[in-house]
């Protein structure tokens, strides 16, 4: 999509850049609209109910109607609140959340930024999420959000780890930091993806459940990354009230929220590309149909929505770990399993 | 060696028993839900459920059984007896025969005080209160949730009031003449007694 | 290195909290996450039911009575009703007592599954706590069709019962003990077995079972500590002598004997001995009046009489005093809750703030209960 909006516009042309991020930044609006309904619906069901069922049909513009109930909300501020970094937080978080979709491919045409450090900078941005989740707590001059922001932010940062080492597993395996390449890697039928071995011989067989056992720990952690249960302590709202985000209301609100569901995509979107092939159809290249870049639009979002469902499914099944308890799981369960797990691999890599 | 083997083993604990845990919510969004649509769908309440109270006031005999039973004092009743030839409601005798002799001016509940215990409709010997199974009757003032049962008019109530303080006076001049009149009599009584020596005697 | 000054943090739990199952206050002394003391500040729902109750006769004191502990109405009533009948020497028809009894049981269930479900949320597994409220409307349901209430019943009444059981009620019961089983066992696999419930429950808020029986506790409070202390066995009323059920009793099974998983865990299993109970109760109830033995006027002897029975949250004992009027001189109630609710300053010291929740929830206070 690059070369042809280049060769529309002219090369360089600050527009073209500009018509590159709006994608994105539109799927990541709907999605979490979707999203939100989604989630409420999916709960709703696993608990025996039946969820919004009034705004449209089966409830279906529910969360149209919570968009505009929040936006016309009064926007308060507490008194004794560090005004800048009261306000600037929702923004950090949101750019930390929106950043990692610079570098997702969402079909084989199109990626927002082609650097061949994919991966790395993802890491990176959404590094910056526990910023502003530091500025909120802080900034709101509440005991309570401030101890939702540090444990969220010793969180966020603990589980970085682990995630780092599962993502040099499939690395390793292929030799480059872009995603659209890690992405091209898997092309051809099903059996070619990660998650069974890669493309290759029989030979990959062996790093099956090595592969698997990465892919466990990656999907662990990323629920740790988007602060999802049962790794919600920040949000614990029967210890904490509401946590960080104890002192918003309206429309600073809503960005939370909204950089919550856009991590959350985020998330399962590199994990779809890294263990499931991405955009790749499942069918190869057997039926072109299924293959054309539109579809491949289509191939992604669907895996994406896979794992965001499980997401879901894992919310309403689990409790809520305690904080020590979640430091014990990623320091001593999680990361010395990533680190056996990428050094055979990795030998695995080096040796074939 | 036993640290490591716990250390195992409470890992496959973890994974084994969150996996049953998502079997089981997993196979709940196949069961139908059990949500009722209220207000598009109402259940079907029992034929004792107890709800808001209702009073017939045709029935009513006045005879203040409720009003002890209460344990909250959300009844209040006020009667005036009725003057003998007077007519009580439209018949003067209730739904199982019985007379009424007390017209009821005033019978109101205060439903927002009653606590729904179902005291004051056993007591009832008419059973002309009772609970109905209307549960929705909110209101938008605090005041509009004092019932009032009765069917008397104020101008009824004036009338029968004035027709009791009459009647009562006329029984208590009736009562004065009578006493007046057997007072005179015994006092004739008393004088022919004192003027004839053979009635004396013949006692 | 100079040193560094900490100090203690003193966090309100206040009257207003989502795990504070009601208007309870808890002030808490933390060094850092872990507690140092705990101080519950309690009244918020106090109503007088004790100075209520000399001016109300005997019959009017029994809705009172229901609102002790909302969430287990029967139970209260079924204390003050055989407590009143004992002061005046009634001996009611046996289709009373066995309705009385499969009432009681019916309630505790429904008691306990508010109690297990919150519990959860408390946790923060959200969806067993819908899944009990299913199960429990089905109960209230049943309760319903006989009295006409869901939560506050006054159905049980001195001398006897205000209603006799409908028609289909022995039907719909023997239909809800079967359902009622697999229901105990999915959410026991969903919750109470998982290894996270496990983790989060097991090894925290031990309750040795000496201190237990110093402070007072009954009820599965007293139970999970191995204690095998049950009224309905050890001084049986009504005809709890007729049944054939299980005490159940903490065995640390997953962690030590009396810690907040052995207190669910004996919550779960008594549900099971009471679908048990009344099991037995519908096969073996007989026919009869259920009015015939209410006194006309109920105006008991001059005397005094305490007696407890066994409630979903341990020994409610209810001290009544008559001085020969309709009305009761004294009525006073001995809650559960509140002798149980002493004990968790005791016994949370040295955890951590999560910890907290965890062990109020498995002591299961009801506010209503604590502040009468």
């Amino acid at each position: 999509m690059l070369e042809f909006l280049q060769h529309l516009f002219g090369e360089h042309n600050i527009l073209v850049y500009i018509i590159m991020t709006l994608p994105p930044l539109v799927f990541m609006i709907v999605f979490a609209l979707a999203a939100v309904l989604l989630e409420r619906k999916v709960s709703a069901h696993m608990q025996d109910r039946l969820g919004p069922m009034r705004v449209g049909y089966h409830g279906l513009i529910q969360t149209v109607a919570d968009i505009l109930k929040l936006l016309q909300k009064e926007i308060i501020t507490p008194a004794t609140a560090d005004k800048k970094l009261y306000i600037l937080a929702p923004f950090v978080v949101f750019i930390g959340s929106f950043g990692a979709y610079a570098c997702i491919p969402f079909s084989s045409q199109y990626i927002g930024s082609a650097i061949s450090l994919g991966l790395f900078f993802i890491i990176a941005i959404s590094s910056l999420a526990p910023v502003g989740l530091m500025m909120a707590g802080w900034g709101s001059d509440n005991k309570y959000s401030l101890y939702g922001a540090i444990r969220s932010v010793a969180q966020i940062v603990s589980y970085e780890i682990p995630t780092v080492l599962v993502i040099l597993t499939i690395v390793v395996l292929i030799g480059s930091i872009n995603l659209q390449d890690i992405v091209k890697a898997q092309s051809g039928w099903f059996w070619n993806w990660y998650i069974f071995g890669g493309p290759g011989g029989w030979g990959k067989v062996i790093t099956i459940p090595f592969i698997g056992i990465a892919f466990l720990i990656y999907i662990i952690a990323s629920l740790a990354e988007t602060n999802r249960t049962p790794f919600d302590i920040p949000e614990a709202e029967s210890e904490l009230v509401a946590g960080y985000h104890t002192e918003y209301s309206g429309m600073m609100f809503a960005f939370f929220f909204l950089s919550e569901y856009a991590n959350m995509f985020a998330v399962s979107a590199i994990a779809a590309a890294l263990f499931f092939g991405g955009w790749q159809s499942p069918f190869g290249d057997a039926i072109p149909f299924l293959n054309n870049p539109w579809m491949q639009v289509f191939w992604f979002v669907f895996k994406g929505l896979v794992f965001i469902f499980l997401q879901m499914w894992l919310r309403w099944t689990l409790p809520r770990l305690r904080v020590d308890q979640l430091m014990y799981v990623c320091w001593k369960v999680l990361t010395p399993f990533a680190f056996i797990d990428l050094l055979i691999v990795g030998l695995y890599a080096v040796l074939r | 060696m036993d640290p490591i083997k716990k250390y195992f083993h409470n890992i496959w604990l973890g994974i084994y028993t969150i996996l049953i845990g998502m079997r089981i919510t997993f196979s709940h969004l196949f069961v139908r839900a059990v949500t009722i649509q209220y207000p598009d769908e109402r259940l079907q309440l029992p034929e004792r459920e107890r709800n808001r109270l209702f009073v017939n006031i045709d029935d009513c005999i006045g005879c203040d059984q409720c009003v002890r039973a209460c344990p909250v004092d959300c009844i209040y009743l006020e009667t005036i007896k009725a003057v003998p030839g007077d007519i009580v409601g439209r018949t003067g005798v209730t739904s199982n025969g019985k007379k009424k002799a007390l017209f009821v001016p005033t019978f109101t509940i205060d439903i927002a005080k009653c606590c729904y215990c179902q005291l004051c409709v056993f007591p009832c010997p008419t059973e002309c209160i009772y609970m109905t199974d209307v549960f929705e009757f909110t209101e938008y003032e605090r005041g509009k949730l004092v019932y009032e049962f009765t069917d008397m008019t104020p101008e009824q109530v004036i009338e029968k009031k004035q027709k009791l303080e009459q009647y009562q006076k006329e029984q208590e001049e009736k009562k004065a003449a009578a006493a007046k009149a057997a007072a005179e009599d015994k006092a004739k009584a008393s004088a022919e007694v004192k003027t004839d020596p053979l009635a004396g005697e013949s006692k | 290195m100079p040193e560094i000054k900490t100090e203690e943090l003193i966090v309100n739990m206040g009257p207003q909290h989502p795990s504070t199952h009601g208007v309870l206050r808890l002030e808490v002394k933390l060094n850092g996450e872990v507690v140092d003391d705990v101080i519950p500040h309690l009244g918020y729902l106090h109503r007088c039911f004790e100075k209520h109750a000399e001016q109300m006769t005997y019959p009017q004191v029994i809705p009172y009575v229901d609102r002790i502990d909302y969430v287990a109405a029967m139970n209260n009533e079924f204390g003050y009703v055989l407590a009143c009948e004992k002061l005046m020497g009634i001996q009611v028809p046996e289709r009373v007592e066995y309705i009385r009894v499969i009432m009681a049981e019916l309630q505790r269930i429904a008691s306990h599954l508010v109690a297990i479900g919150t519990y959860g949320n408390d946790i923060g597994a959200f969806t067993p706590f819908l899944y009990y409220f299913r199960d429990r409307e089905k109960i209230l349901e049943l309760f319903e069709i006989t009295c006409g209430a869901r939560l506050l019943y006054n159905y049980m009444w001195i001398g006897g019962l205000s209603h006799d059981i409908p028609h289909n009620f022995i039907e719909k019961t023997k239909q809800f003990t079967k359902y009622m089983r697999p229901m105990i066992k999915e959410v026991n696999d969903l919750l109470c077995y998982n290894k996270i419930f496990v983790e989060r429950t097991a090894n925290i808020g031990i309750l040795p079972a000496d201190v237990a029986i110093n402070a007072g506790a009954s009820g599965p409070t007293l139970r999970g500590s191995g204690v095998n202390f049950d009224l309905r066995k050890d001084d049986p009323y009504s005809i709890y002598d007729r049944f054939n059920f299980k005490v159940c009793v903490g065995d640390g099974e997953m962690g030590t004997v009396g810690d907040c998983w052995d207190r669910n865990m004996v919550r779960c299993n008594e549900m099971v001995e009471a679908l048990n109970i009344i099991d037995q109760a519908v096969e073996q109830i007989p026919d009869g009046d259920i009015a015939s033995a209410i006194p006309k006027r109920i105006k008991p002897p001059v005397g005094e009489i305490y007696f407890r029975t066994e409630t979903p949250k341990g020994e409610l004992g209810y001290y009544i005093i008559s001085d020969g009027s309709q009305n009761p001189f004294r009525v006073k109630v001995r809650p559960p809750t509140f002798c149980n609710l002493s004990l968790v300053p005791a016994i949370s010291r040295g955890y951590m703030l999560a910890d907290l929740v965890a062990i109020l929830g498995s002591v299961d206070i009801v506010l209503g209960e604590v502040d009468r």
